[in-house]
């Protein structure tokens, strides 16, 4: 595997911060220069005794944060040929998706559902990612599709497992790695008349377990009619089958959140149309599709919802959607768990759920192909 | 290429004596060259019938396919289910028949519709619904044909089946390829790509070779169009060689009429553009119609009753003779269907037939003795 150096541009990721400027760095493993202390004291004026400094914290936890980086695990579902892996590329601005990294992809259906994740390492303006695509090839391609959410399910529960069981050592990692997905998108084919019953079944097993974004793939095959019919029957039938999807309702912490929540909630699923291919378009070089007819701008929010789609991922709810993860859903797989073990008839504290022998590094249950940073 | 234009154009070369050359002036003009002007009256009072069949998964675009084609409007009052109601749908087969007329002429329009199909998570055997309604067609018409009453057959036989290719795959997915081998020896199956407008013209190129070559190593047998003969002139062959190399044909249907370029045409707005269903560089629309209506439908139901019908006749008939040699009986080799007529006047007809012979053979055995013994004295 040679060495690829994937750049992005992750704008916003650090909006949460009040940022000073830095300079990107494109040389590996260089720390950030440390930012200049905030000149807060001197915004203040007079009375210096009633600045104590408190909100220097957010300086300080901004320059650990990019120290550490971020992770970042999304889960891609849906037929093959719904562009799920342009889109990734896409919403990156690089090539991350599994096709572009294997070098002959095939194009054949796998008899059984296969998970396959790519992690890969991309930075912005000195903020550090990694981002780990999984992509579940097969899903819904085969005659009988019974049970295909099976293997999807059994993997975002190892994912549990194996963070728990680091969790749960007694001799832990600082920092345990998370493998968990934190998001799942779910692409739903755009048929125009309403969600099959493939998709309901996927989406009301798993919106139990992890969050889950639905987007109506290939969006450019509907008129803008087509497309509000079509979204209102999605949100009617998510709604009659009891699914929450992300953001869900329960979750929302104030009225504030609630607010912002709910205009998301008017919009989703977002019609999307992915393209990695640059097209000449009014003097300008936009992502896009060209046609006979027209050419598609990916990031015109006219033509589709591509722009809304990669704010909420990337600009402003990624880090929700980590925490939403990580407080509910593994809380759930938790207490589910530790409420098992409990339960035993020879009554064993939970400590003893874990070898030793196996407290570093539970077998791994996927592919991971790491780019070196 | 107006078939009934045409038509007519040969009529009048043929009534007319001053296109003739020279030499054909000397023959006498017999006249049955009037014949296909005959037929042509003849079929025109008495109307054509053509039954399509349309199958694919739903959300294809077929009703809106059906009503561009057709430019009428079926599907007025279709009542679309919703998520909880397809959970326990199974495959349906719903007709619609319609009157068409035009210039004169007279077409009954059947289209039969399978909704259903490939919508569940478990689609084993979702085309046996199918299957049994093409064959149970053909058998009542084998039966109609057996019959005596043969003044007014109706034929519902399916002559042609569109079927719907989502443009979404990467080529034939499982149950496209389980369904056309189910189907190929039965009905003409012609495949289309549904939605076309959501690929690029490169991406259409891709698709089409990729299903063309996919067709060919899984045996599927696709309605082929005839070849055409060699004393046509060269733009028809051209026109003829392009057709087949565009199949399946990228399609694109449209309910609604716009303005475009100044003119009210069928097609779908879209904000970065306009989408003409009749225009053909944008998708081939106007080369499914010709074929399926202005240029080979009588093609499609010729190929029908000629090779799929008889295949199932051929077919029936074997399993039925074998299944009496099996059973030992020795009846009469006249098909053991329940005829429609009373069987007593039938067996009645045939006992005074067989009577009749029995004793003009016994006449003529006698005859041919009295002539040996006329001979012998």
């Amino acid at each position: 595997m040679s060495d690829s150096k994937v750049t992005a541009h992750l704008d916003g990721i650090i909006s949460d911060f009040e940022g000073s400027e830095v300079n990107p760095s494109h040389s590996n493993m260089s720390a950030p220069p440390h930012p200049q202390p905030p000149a807060k004291g001197a915004s203040h004026g007079t009375g210096d005794f009633s600045y104590v400094g408190i909100d220097a914290i957010l300086e300080q936890m901004r320059r650990k944060a990019m120290k550490q980086g971020f992770e970042l695990n999304i889960m891609i579902v849906g037929q093959s040929g719904l562009g799920k892996s342009t889109l990734m590329n896409t919403l990156f601005k690089s090539k991350v998706s599994r096709k572009s990294v294997v070098s002959n992809p095939e194009e054949r259906i796998p008899k059984t559902i296969e998970i396959k994740s790519i992690s890969h390492d991309i930075e912005e303006k000195g903020v550090r990612m990694k981002l780990t695509v999984i992509d579940t090839p097969g899903f819904g391609d085969h005659i009988n599709n019974e049970n295909c959410w099976q293997p999807i399910m059994k993997f975002i529960n190892d994912q549990y497992e194996q963070y728990l069981q680091e969790e749960i050592n007694i001799d832990r990692k600082k920092r345990i790695p998370d493998s968990r997905v934190h998001c799942c998108m779910y692409f739903i084919p755009p048929t125009g008349h309403c969600l099959r019953p493939l998709d309901v079944e996927f989406m009301s097993r798993l919106s139990k377990v992890v969050n889950i974004v639905p987007v109506i793939a290939k969006a450019d095959t509907l008129t803008l009619e087509e497309r509000d019919f079509f979204k209102q029957t999605i949100r009617e039938g998510l709604r009659a089958n009891g699914i929450d999807v992300y953001p869900q309702k329960e979750f929302d912490e104030d009225a504030d959140d609630r607010m912002i929540n709910d205009k998301i909630r008017e919009m989703i699923p977002f019609a999307v149309v992915g393209s990695d291919q640059e097209y000449q378009v009014n003097g300008k070089r936009l992502l896009g599709r060209k046609t006979k007819w027209g050419t598609i701008e990916v990031e015109n929010i006219a033509h589709c919802e591509f722009a809304y789609l990669r704010d909420l991922l990337i600009r402003t709810h990624m880090q929700n959607i980590k925490d939403i993860t990580s407080s509910i859903h593994y809380e759930v797989y938790r207490v589910r768990r530790l409420n098992e073990t409990n339960a035993q008839p020879n009554g064993q504290p939970p400590n003893t759920l874990v070898n030793p022998q196996q407290a570093n590094g539970a077998a791994a249950q996927h592919q991971v192909l790491t780019h070196e940073m | 290429m107006d078939a009934i234009m045409l038509q007519e154009k040969l009529v009048e070369r043929l009534l007319c004596p001053r296109v003739r050359t020279s030499r054909q002036k000397e023959k006498q003009y017999v006249g049955f060259a009037t014949l296909p002007n005959q037929v042509h009256r003849k079929s025109v009072k008495k109307g054509f019938d053509f039954t399509l069949m349309v199958a694919g998964e739903s959300g294809m675009g077929k009703s809106t396919l059906v009503n561009s084609l057709f430019l009428t409007d079926l599907y007025k009052d279709r009542k679309l289910l919703n998520a909880e109601e397809r959970i326990n749908q199974t495959v349906e087969i719903i007709k619609h028949t319609v009157d068409i007329e035009e210039k004169g002429v007279k077409l009954k329009l059947t289209i039969v519709d399978t909704p259903g199909f490939g919508d569940a998570v478990n689609n084993n055997e979702c085309w046996k619904p199918i299957t049994d309604y093409i064959d149970q067609q053909f058998e009542q018409y084998f039966r109609d044909e057996s019959g005596l009453n043969r003044k007014n057959i109706q034929d519902n036989r399916v002559h042609c089946c569109l079927y719907f290719i989502p443009p979404f795959g990467h080529g034939l997915r499982p149950v496209d390829v389980e369904f056309m081998k189910a189907l190929h020896e039965k009905v003409n199956v012609v495949p289309l790509i549904a939605k076309a407008d959501c690929l690029t013209p490169s991406e259409i190129k891709k698709l089409k070779d990729r299903v063309r070559d996919e067709i060919e190593r899984f045996g599927i047998k696709v309605y082929q169009f005839p070849e055409c003969d060699s004393d046509e002139d060269e733009e028809f062959k051209q026109l003829d060689k392009e057709l087949k190399e565009c199949c399946p044909f990228a399609v694109i249907g449209s309910n609604t009429v716009v303005e475009a370029r100044g003119q009210r045409v069928r097609g779908r707005l879209y904000p970065w553009g306009i989408v003409e269903v009749e225009n053909q560089s944008h998708c081939d629309f106007v080369k499914l119609r010709n074929i399926l209506i202005r240029s080979h439908m009588h093609d499609l139901k010729d190929v029908t009753c000629d090779m799929h019908y008889e295949n199932y006749r051929a077919q029936c008939i074997q399993d039925m003779t074998s299944k009496l040699t099996q059973d030992n009986r020795m009846e009469s080799p006249i098909p053991m269907l329940p005829l429609p007529t009373p069987d007593v006047e039938t067996d009645r007809l045939i006992k005074m037939k067989d009577e009749e012979l029995a004793r003009m053979q016994e006449m003529l055995n006698k005859m041919q003795q009295q002539i040996h013994d006329g001979k012998d004295q």
